[in-house]
């Protein structure tokens, strides 16, 4: 699909269609350290896309920036077409990009279900005097709710510790039940930071099957951030990497697997 | 068997003997004379009552053993909660009943109790569910009670058409001290929150000319039944009231009940409406953002609504107790809107465990009867206060009755979907 002879030049022959979320010149500052410097990439529809480089490359920032928890120095970043930057990070979920986090973030004192039917706020009938007199239309909403959740926990097999509480999950459980309430909400592009970390290989093969049958049911993008390359090279598209928050590669995992720059970075020099 | 029977039987001893002074000896005031009654009744109904929960003590926590098992299965049981309301109808029956049985004193103590039940709810839906540390509630328990009784000398309006504006103002209040503040967290929205309801105090201090200063507002008006003042003679021309209309003697008494029943109805439509809202989508979200705020944004939840909506409920609660407070008193002035109320309903909930309902009912009764019951310890309630905050942190922090999570039924599986 990619343009095979120079990786950096890819985006300026994809496909013709307009990319689902687009990143230009993203620079993110802290004071003296240029966390992200300049980093541009495309994710597509249906794409899997995948973020690596080495511990502090600046992968969750460029997450972050994305999702507007930071403000982002510089640069710009459309989805669908439109300009997100330096909007609340509310409002951007609720444009369809969500994501996971690195150190998983769930309401863990509340149950599997009611962080499910959280995630789906932005569907409900929230109106107070509807709730308040259980109307015909409150209830049909609430129950479409937990049709909804019944069919993701199915999905991320949690149905069994519905009622459970988040907290008290076994952790790849909890990093599963994150994943589901992201899609719950129905996004375009799922943004997922490093889902396999702390994962056992067969948990790891599983949430790769996941991601792939998300991807081809659900008909959404996802950006991916990972440290476990077997799941990285097997699922990704498009790989782009990272070092010191500068950009050194993109490309097809083949691609990046033998780039000379990858290489070094990674494993240092002769 | 015979050593739990044992047990309870020592059990029982014990709290006959601790409830001796408490439940035991009432004053008896006739004429001048003061002086002290033996009464055994009280004594051994306590006593009874602490043997059988003794005595049941070890089956009962098998069934609730039971019970935790089963919490762990998806599928809910019902039939708990046809015992849950039958035992709310009953505890509502009795509590309507009660207040004909006893003396006036008791009456009204009650009554001050479930204003600050009423206090205690509207923080915990701040403090429990939403997890924003108000320090100043008072502030808005004050905007409610200067609310009615500057509405009702001024504009001749009644306690019934007061109530929704005072809850309105209170409301509105919140929302105004909310929007810049609850982007502060934890110690430092307390500490503005703090300061809030000490402007507010001074404000009701200095304002000379709207509020009387520290004399006050007088001669508030109590509530009416459907127009039926509760007085010797109306106030108005040609108005009927209470005991006129039904043909009664005419009691003093009949107000204080009439008032309690007053705050007994208010108190359950608190009740209901929290209850209702902890399970609306908006009561998960107050929820959903004490326990991770940057979690619910990454959702599409907007943290700024979800938080005004906490702030401006609890608000509003306190401005229905604090008409109401206004009504109870007929008179009313600063000092009854120190820190050191604020403190009390925040004990409440800390004490009933926060989040939990019914935890913050009986502390609230606890901690307004207890201190009117045992006058003699009048000096030493807030060291007592304190000493019993400093134990619950360490051994209770989760507070005498922890909320239990909600359990939702899920739908037959759809595997159509």
């Amino acid at each position: 699909m990619m343009n095979e002879s120079n990786p950096l030049a890819a985006q300026s022959t994809a496909p013709i269609e307009r990319p689902l979320l687009q990143v230009r010149e993203l620079s993110m500052r802290f004071g003296g350290l240029l966390a992200v410097d300049h980093v541009q990439f495309d994710v597509h529809r249906h794409q899997i896309f995948a973020v690596i480089g080495p511990n502090g490359a600046g992968k969750t920032t460029v997450f972050n920036c994305i999702g507007g928890f930071y403000r982002p120095t510089s640069g710009t970043v459309l989805l669908d077409g439109h300009s997100i930057h330096g909007l609340p990070s509310h409002h951007i979920a609720r444009l369809g990009l969500v994501r996971t986090f690195q150190n998983v973030r769930l309401f863990k004192n509340m149950t599997v279900v009611e962080n499910l039917l959280i995630s789906q706020h932005m569907q409900l009938e929230t109106r107070f005097l509807h709730g308040l007199f259980k109307t015909s239309k409150y209830r049909r909403a609430e129950a479409q709710a937990l049709e909804r959740a019944a069919f993701w926990l199915e999905k991320v097999n949690l149905l069994s510790v519905a009622n459970r509480e988040a907290g008290n999950l076994a952790y790849g459980q909890q990093r599963r039940l994150e994943i589901a309430r992201c899609m719950i909400t129905q996004p375009k592009l799922l943004m997922l930071d490093e889902p396999a970390a702390g994962l056992n290989p067969q948990e790891t093969r599983d949430l790769d099957q996941l991601i792939n049958e998300l991807r081809a049911e659900h008909d959404i993008a996802v950006l991916l951030i990972e440290h476990d390359m077997s799941l990285v090279m097997g699922i990704s598209d498009e790989i782009f990497v990272m070092e010191y928050g500068r950009p050194i590669a993109i490309g097809s995992p083949d691609q990046i697997r033998n780039d000379p720059r990858v290489i070094k970075a990674y494993l240092g020099e002769e | 068997m015979p050593r739990h029977f044992f047990e309870a039987m020592l059990v029982a001893l014990l709290a006959g003997l601790l409830t001796v002074p408490i439940l035991g000896i009432q004053i008896q005031v006739e004429g001048i004379n003061v002086s002290l009654e033996g009464d055994p009744l009280p004594v051994l109904l306590a006593m009874a009552a602490v043997f059988m929960a003794r005595l049941l003590q070890v089956p009962l926590k098998a069934v609730s053993g039971v019970m935790h098992i089963t919490r762990r299965v998806p599928r809910p049981i019902h039939l708990p909660t046809a015992y849950r309301l039958i035992l709310i109808v009953l505890v509502i029956v009795a509590a309507a009943i009660w207040p004909f049985t006893v003396s006036r004193g008791a009456v009204d103590i009650a009554t001050l109790a479930l204003i600050y039940v009423m206090l205690g709810l509207g923080l915990n839906v701040v403090v429990g569910f939403a997890g924003l540390l108000d320090l100043g509630y008072v502030a808005f328990y004050a905007v409610g009670a200067y609310g009615y009784a500057l509405l009702s000398t001024h504009f001749g309006l009644s306690f019934w058409e007061c109530l929704p504006l005072c809850v309105m103002m209170a409301a509105i209040t919140g929302c105004l001290l909310g929007f810049p503040v609850l982007r502060l967290r934890g110690d430092y929205l307390a500490i503005v929150t703090l300061g809030f309801g000490e402007i507010i105090r001074l404000l009701l201090n200095n304002l000379d000319e709207l509020t009387g200063g520290p004399d006050g507002i007088g001669n508030i008006p109590k509530p009416s039944l459907f127009g039926l003042e509760f007085a010797r003679r109306s106030s108005t021309e040609g108005g009927t009231t209470f005991h006129e209309f039904f043909g009664l003697e005419y009691s003093g008494a009949d107000t204080v009940v009439f008032l309690y029943l007053v705050a007994l109805v208010m108190t359950l439509l608190i009740l209901y409406v929290i209850n209702r809202l902890i399970r609306m989508p908006v009561g998960r979200a107050w929820e959903a953002l004490r326990e991770d705020e940057i979690a619910c944004r990454s959702l599409g939840l907007n943290p700024t609504t979800i938080k005004l909506s906490a702030f401006g409920f609890g608000a509003s609660t306190a401005g229905f107790a604090g008409a109401f407070f206004a009504a109870r008193q007929g008179f009313i002035n600063p000092e009854s809107f120190t820190f050191i109320e604020s403190a009390i309903v925040l004990a409440i909930v800390v004490l009933g465990g926060m989040g939990s309902q019914i935890g913050v009912i009986l502390a609230a009764i606890a901690l307004t009867a207890l201190p009117e019951i045992a006058r003699q310890f009048a000096e030493y309630r807030m060291l007592i206060f304190g000493l019993v905050l400093v134990l619950m942190m360490i051994w209770r922090p989760q507070g005498l009755l922890p909320a239990t999570r909600p359990r939702l039924e899920l739908p037959a599986r759809a595997e159509t979907l």
